[in-house]
């Protein structure tokens, strides 16, 4: 009957509350991008399903839940590998190697920019101004973790290392 | 190890790019450390006796609302997020006799390339962003806050998030502080990847749970603002520049800068430089000394700076060595102070690439609403992706002029002039290498690089 709890864990619904806290009782919509996010964060993709259910949550239409979705360049448009990584290439990062960053993480990982590997681990991605120019090269992790000044040899400990923590259990 | 912590080892610890010990004078990265952002050694800085102050909680008596408003007034402080308008003066508009909720905004969607200086505010010294707020929202007679955080910035959202429980749990914010009359409410809100959302107007749209669609002005915000409310927003450095206003006055921080420039500021230098960071220092230092703190030009010489942001437009090394860093000197030079984003070109570097990164980068972020930035942004984008390639056509030249031209003044909001200014400032100075890669199909200065390379 409820779609609402079908979807979603009291754990997830208790995430939710504390972002509506913030806002006026009728203005529940100002809490849709922090509540998709954290249905990225949990699921790695955000369902159709997803979007309506939390429309209920929200009391707000569906259709205006996916036009955030859609708008924002960090919601996954398409499925993503377990770790997405985002590369600054913008003009402060390209100058300090952000481009070049982004080339030697398509050689190690054997993928193009935007492609995930076969094995489902990594998607690779290019990103916009991250805020954090003269840290550069920057990259995001899943969206809520960013790696500073990552030379080419940190990067090979970066990838390393994600493979290693994800093979324990 | 953990993914977790993993990935902790390659965060930034800020010495790089704050606790270098190479600013002049400051006032907000003053005494920082990367470990002391609590509200313990926030307070043992000195830190919420300016809210103090005003509140009467010091003994002498408490400060009118306008007391406040002519102090920020007489410090001279401007806009730090990019228009550099005047402080004191936004917030003498708001309506503060209006009978129902007024809100108080801050904008620390910091995505203006070159930008990263309210990162390490809201990092490493959060406590005088929620202090400058209080400071404002009593100004104003506002009771409730949101600090709208740059979504890429996730760790340090959530950092805010730490420091505002603390300020509730102290007192500092919440019902009637500390005794007082005055309420104050803070919430930290985030992005999502949007860098239209840095423009206020569209700021407030995303708060309210909407695309980030920049709205028409006026109404300016300060008659409909959030939710329709009359609204005040700010930068974050502007913010936490107000507790040392109150502390020292007005004319002590208007004595920091120069006249109609008033205080410090703090500037984040990126690009061919070799210590690359932010550095906070008086208005009107001379650009050859922030230079000098950010350890001089590296892998060649002096090209051109971008002084103000990727939006600004760009000035070559000979302006640039005369003049000094602040609003008016920069502005008379043909360029902006902008968001105080110095982005550093050495001569290896080809403009033309430079300008077809930007201009991409435009044509990414604009958000569609208006057709002269949505389809112009794309022209532009797409001509100088040509011209970059070898296939760009002598009548290129003008046409890039008339596409940007026909762009500025001519959207609702500042992004389609955003796109164009880079454009124009890079036909007005470096001409010469975009007609180069038009007739000859190849690149100048790796040419002259490479020429240099065969004699040397």
């Amino acid at each position: 009957m409820n779609t609402t709890l079908d979807h979603f864990s009291q754990h997830t619904l208790s995430r939710f509350q504390h972002e509506l806290d913030k806002y006026p009782s009728d203005q529940k919509q100002s809490a849709v991008i922090a509540c998709l996010s954290i249905l990225q964060q949990e699921h790695g993709c955000v369902s159709p399903a997803h979007e309506k259910a939390l429309a209920q949550v929200l009391e707000m239409p569906v259709m205006a839940v996916h036009e955030v979705f859609t708008f924002y360049n960090m919601f996954n448009q398409q499925p993503v590998g377990q770790f997405k990584i985002n590369v600054c290439t913008n003009l402060p990062c390209q100058l300090r190697g952000g481009q070049k960053a982004l080339e030697h993480l398509c050689q190690k990982l054997g993928v193009g920019v935007g492609e995930t590997t076969a094995d489902g681990k990594f998607t690779l991605q290019p990103g916009e101004c991250m805020g954090a120019c003269a840290d550069a090269p920057v990259l995001l992790v899943n969206d809520r973790n960013m790696c500073s000044f990552m030379s080419h040899d940190k990067l090979d400990q970066l990838i390393d290392g994600l493979q290693q923590a994800e093979a324990k259990p | 190890m953990n993914v977790q912590q993993l990935l902790a080892q390659f965060q930034s610890q800020g010495l790089e790019s704050c606790f270098h010990g190479r600013h002049i004078q400051p006032q907000i990265y003053a005494d920082l450390n990367g470990r002391n952002w609590g509200l313990q050694d926030y307070l043992a800085r000195g830190g919420y006796q300016a809210l103090r102050t005003i509140l009467g909680l010091n003994g002498e008596a408490a400060w009118t609302q306008d007391q406040v408003i002519a102090c920020v007034k007489e410090s001279g402080l401007r806009g730090r997020g990019g228009a550099g308008f005047p402080t004191g003066l936004k917030w003498s508009f708001m309506p503060r006799q209006f009978n129902g909720q007024k809100y108080l905004v801050c904008n620390s969607d910091e995505g203006e390339p070159g930008t990263c200086k309210d990162r390490d505010i809201l990092e490493y010294n959060p406590h005088i962003v929620i202090e400058g707020m209080a400071i404002a929202a009593y100004a104003m007679g506002i009771t409730v806050g949101y600090n709208y955080i740059h979504g890429e910035i996730f760790q340090t959202y959530e950092r805010f998030e730490v420091a505002l429980q603390e300020a509730r749990a102290a007192g500092y914010l919440g019902q009637r502080i500390h005794g007082s009359d005055f309420s104050f409410e803070l919430y930290a809100a985030h992005g999502f990847g949007a860098y239209i959302c840095g423009e206020e107007t569209a700021l407030l749209e995303s708060l309210e749970g909407k695309k980030g669609q920049p709205r028409f002005k006026p109404p300016f915000p300060a008659s409909f603002g959030v939710y329709g409310k009359p609204t005040t927003i700010n930068n974050t450095e502007t913010f936490a520049a107000v507790p040392w206003i109150i502390r020292n006055g007005g004319a002590a921080y208007l004595a920091c800068g120069k006249p109609n420039n008033g205080g410090t500021k703090i500037f984040s230098v990126s690009g061919d430089v070799a210590l690359p960071g932010n550095y906070e220092i008086p208005m009107g230092t001379p650009f050859s000394k922030l230079l000098e703190l950010a350890g001089g030009v590296q892998g060649g010489k002096l090209k051109a700076v971008i002084p103000g942001g990727s939006s600004a437009p760009v000035l070559p090394a000979s302006i640039m060595m005369d003049i000094t860093m602040d609003y008016d000197a920069i502005a008379k030079a043909g360029s902006m102070l902008g968001s105080g984003a110095v982005i550093v070109l050495n001569d290896t570097r080809c403009m033309v690439k430079s300008l077809q990164r930007l201009s991409a980068f435009y044509m990414h972020e604009s958000c569609g609403q208006c057709t002269p930035c949505r389809e112009g942004t794309g022209w532009l984008s797409r001509m100088v992706d040509r011209i970059e390639q070898g296939h760009g056509k002598p009548s290129d030249m003008d046409l890039l002029d008339s596409v940007a031209e026909n762009i500025m003044g001519r959207t609702i909001c500042a992004l389609g002039d955003a796109a164009a200014m880079p454009v124009r400032g890079m036909l007005k100075h470096f001409r010469a290498e975009f007609e180069h890669h038009i007739k000859h199909k190849t690149c100048m200065v790796t040419a002259a690089v490479t020429a240099g390379e065969h004699h040397g």
